[in-house]
């Protein structure tokens, strides 16, 4: 790899890394303007209390890793070499899908003064294309919000179509669909474990030299990767913005030959994932043992671990349906941000596995639990780093859950079914799902002629941008101590942990401190956490 | 290491579905690996180098910003793949195009409308030259090594010039005009197998014009023969083909 050694100094001095980095640093939309003011540091600083991080052991091992991300030439120019202060500036976090900044600035004496989580990702407008556009079409469009999480996108929208026009679905196109839920789980988590957690984990850059250091284990994920596209492709008929889902059912469906075969590589694949649970098993302490107590929210269902139906659930609030997402995802601003955060009962919450696992562990299948406790995850953890964790968790999960259903499909037989009769009407709808990074929300008003009047799609990333922050912010001060190589590390892994997709989240604002916007229509897109 | 040719990825305004298509690739991506150095990849890893030959870029350029990055690149490559239908023809992003600006904005960012800097939405070709295009939306991973491969012994990569209707019959479908469903598939460039045709949808146009496509044809068997009224095609017209702006 071409990436230099940096060599952290724990006096640490700025300009440390000369790596190119993106083409044109700071011309992030007006990214990184003005220092923010210290009250997140301060208020990092004041939380010392119960829910304050413990001591955690400085993770990786030997040398620091090299980080791609550029330094912003002005940062590091403007810090002062020699005064012990340090400025870390991650242009880009890499291994996540979008783009992301991370600023932490660090006075001489270990004290905090900056943690900014930035997202200057372009903006798409994708709320207002849909704007008149048939029903016929909404799925697909929205589908290319994200390419990882396109299914999750295209059922989400499918449900608040069939939601706003009475849309009744059979039993089979359910199960199809919670199919196509796990397929996508399965694909987004071991992406993610695979290719962007392990590397930090091995303390490389990328799984490109795993590939001859641990060729056996890699070869084993990298088998099951292919085994969850073939599953996605199975069911849906592509791994990234599939063909086969319309609203009231699926246009193809998988020939019961091909279930058989599916069916068998799940039995087979289970050895599998027993070896990478012991694999992360026994990377478990290079995760951080940081904690930091939050809400976590997610579906719920008293019946399963709820993916695809399911209502609202929290770990600090009662339930609530989908249709009173506006209630849970309150977004409010912040002086010291202008990203708009999300909260419910605290200042922020997680979604995404963990919260999952949090609230449905009981539900999970009998091998899923097993891994659970071989990688040690308990449902009273606090740790985001266990995110990590919880995915691995939830892939076996899937596995088993999705042989119960291709069983199912198999007893009953995969029927032709015929397409509902869909009358257009005016009305709202609401879709919640549960992808990969959390819940999904997709809420439309539909006029007579079956055509969008007014959209909203409330990302799962876009709620977690706040707890991240204010996980940051938790985290710094305890690793202020150490080197600048290490800071980045660190932190960029707290990021990778939430596993963020970027390109999706919407409903960030720019706005400037004290000025507080006002909701225009209940469309408000896109980017941008300062 | 030696020698090897060094290629790098990119990406602009797009959802990094076709980066997420070659990770994709599984097994195939290792044995690429063994010819090519990634230096450059930052959905996948970290690490980053301005040394590159082969530069693979996603996604639309959307703001005067981009325009500067873009250029950076195409200084650095001696060859600029566009991949995607964002990156090709401007895919889904130029749907904004046939909106007010001033709207577009005002929803989006109500009073803050004027925060943002962006601009219509645009495929690479409109600001840099463009090599060679991998089409699709997504991408179609088979494609991506097969071009990857010609591009690594210096041929002109190979892609079809005829519509998507020809290889539609190939795959056996029943024509979607026959079942009463609008259908690009005959002004679409092919390539892609008719996929999602046969997964049961109809052609939606993402790999761009055939290049000779025949559109005063097309209009008529839409709108005389089908009997679809105009705005029913323009609105499949505008989801990917809304750049080039075809005359329908």
């Amino acid at each position: 790899m071409s990436a230099k050694k940096v060599t952290g100094n724990a006096g640490g001095k700025a300009g440390k890394k000369s790596s190119g980095g993106s083409a044109a640093p700071a011309q992030d939309t007006k990214a990184s303007g003005k220092p923010a003011s210290g009250v997140a540091a301060e208020a990092a600083m004041q939380r010392g209390g119960s829910a304050g991080p413990k001591p955690m052991k400085a993770a990786g091992s030997g040398a620091p890793v090299s980080s791609c991300a550029c330094t912003d030439p002005g940062i590091a120019a403007e810090a002062a070499a020699g005064d012990g202060s340090k400025r870390i500036h991650v242009h880009h976090v890499t291994r996540v899908e979008g783009h992301g900044n991370i600023v932490v600035v660090i006075g001489a004496d270990n004290a905090v003064e900056t943690v900014r989580w930035e997202v200057p990702e372009a903006p798409r407008f994708f709320e207002a294309i849909l704007q008149g556009r048939s029903y016929k079409d909404v799925h697909q469009i929205v589908s290319r919000i994200c390419g990882i999480c396109s299914i999750g996108h295209q059922l989400s929208s499918l449900q608040a179509t069939e939601d706003a026009m009475n849309i009744r679905i059979s039993e089979q196109t359910v199960t199809l669909r919670k199919l196509a839920i796990h397929a996508e789980n399965l694909q987004s988590h071991l992406l993610h474990l695979a290719y962007l957690v392990l590397p930090d984990l091995m303390g490389v850059n990328s799984v490109i030299p795993l590939a001859e250091t641990h060729k056996s284990e890699l070869v084993g994920l990298i088998g099951l990767r292919r085994l969850a596209n073939e599953f996605s492709r199975t069911i849906c008929g592509r791994t990234t913005h599939p063909q086969r889902m319309v609203p009231g059912g699926f246009t193809k469906l998988p020939d019961e030959s091909e279930l058989q075969v599916l069916l068998q590589s799940f039995r087979d694949s289970l050895p599998g994932f027993l070896k990478a649970a012991d694999l992360f098993a026994s990377l478990r302490h290079k995760l951080p043992d940081f904690s930091r107590e939050t809400e976590y929210i997610g579906l719920v269902s008293p019946s399963e671990y709820a993916l695809y139906r399911g209502e609202v659930g929290s770990t600090d609030d009662s339930r609530k349906p989908a249709s009173f997402y506006k209630d849970v995802t309150q977004e409010y601003c912040v002086p010291q941000s202008t990203a708009k955060w999300t909260k419910n009962m605290r200042g922020s919450f997680m979604v995404g596995a963990l919260s999952r696992y949090k609230l449905n562990h009981t539900h999970l299948k009998p091998t899923a639990k097993k891994v659970a406790e071989t990688v040690g995850l308990t449902p009273d953890t606090v740790n985001p780093f266990h995110n990590n964790l919880a995915q691995l968790v939830e892939c076996v999960h899937s596995v088993e859950d999705s042989m119960e259903l291709i069983h199912w499909l198999l007893v009953e037989g995969v029927k032709r079914e015929k397409a509902p009769v869909i009358r257009p009407r005016a009305g709202r709808g609401v879709g919640a799902v549960e992808v990969p990074r959390g819940i999904l929300f997709h809420s439309y008003e539909y006029d007579s002629k079956g055509r969008i009047v007014e959209a909203d799609c409330v990302i799962p990333t876009n709620m977690n941008h706040a707890n991240i922050q204010k996980d940051l912010e938790g985290l710094v001060p305890v690793i202020a101590h150490t080197s600048e190589a290490e800071i980045e590390l660190l932190t960029s892994m707290l990021v990778r942990a939430y596993d963020p997709c970027i390109s999706c989240s919407t409903h960030c604002i720019d706005i400037t401190p004290g000025q507080m916007s006002k909701p225009d229509r209940g469309v408000r897109f896109v980017y941008k956490g300062r | 290491m030696q020698n090897k040719p060094k290629i790098a990825f990119f990406d602009f305004a797009g959802c990094e579905g076709d980066q997420l298509q070659v990770a994709n690739l599984e097994e195939s991506l290792l044995d690429l690996l063994g010819h090519v150095e990634v230096v450059s990849f930052r959905e996948v890893m970290t690490g980053h180098s301005e040394d590159y030959d082969i530069a693979f870029v996603e996604g639309s350029i959307t703001r005067p910003e981009d325009e500067a990055r873009l250029k950076e690149i195409r200084s650095h490559a001696k060859i600029l793949v566009a991949f995607g239908a964002c990156a090709t023809i401007g895919g889904v992003n130029a749907m904004k195009n046939f909106m007010s600006e001033t709207m577009y904005r005002r929803q989006v960012y109500g009073d803050n409308a004027r925060c943002y800097s962006t601009y219509a939405a645009r495929p690479l070709s409109a600001v840099v030259k463009v090599d060679a295009e991998i089409h699709g939306c997504p991408i179609d991973r088979n494609e991506f090594m097969r071009i990857v491969k010609d591009l690594l012994v210096g041929k002109r990569p190979f892609v079809p010039d005829y519509p998507v209707c020809a290889e539609c019959k190939q795959a056996g479908n029943i024509c979607r005009y026959d079942l009463g469903q609008l259908c690009l598939g005959m002004i679409t460039r092919a390539g892609c197998g008719a996929c999602c045709i046969t997964e049961g949808a109809h052609c939606w146009g993402c790999r761009g014009l055939a290049p000779m496509a025949n559109l005063d044809a097309a209009r008529y068997v839409m709108e005389e023969r089908a009997g679809y009224s105009r705005t029913e095609v323009q609105d499949l017209l505008r989801i990917f083909l809304s750049h080039t702006t075809a005359p329908l």
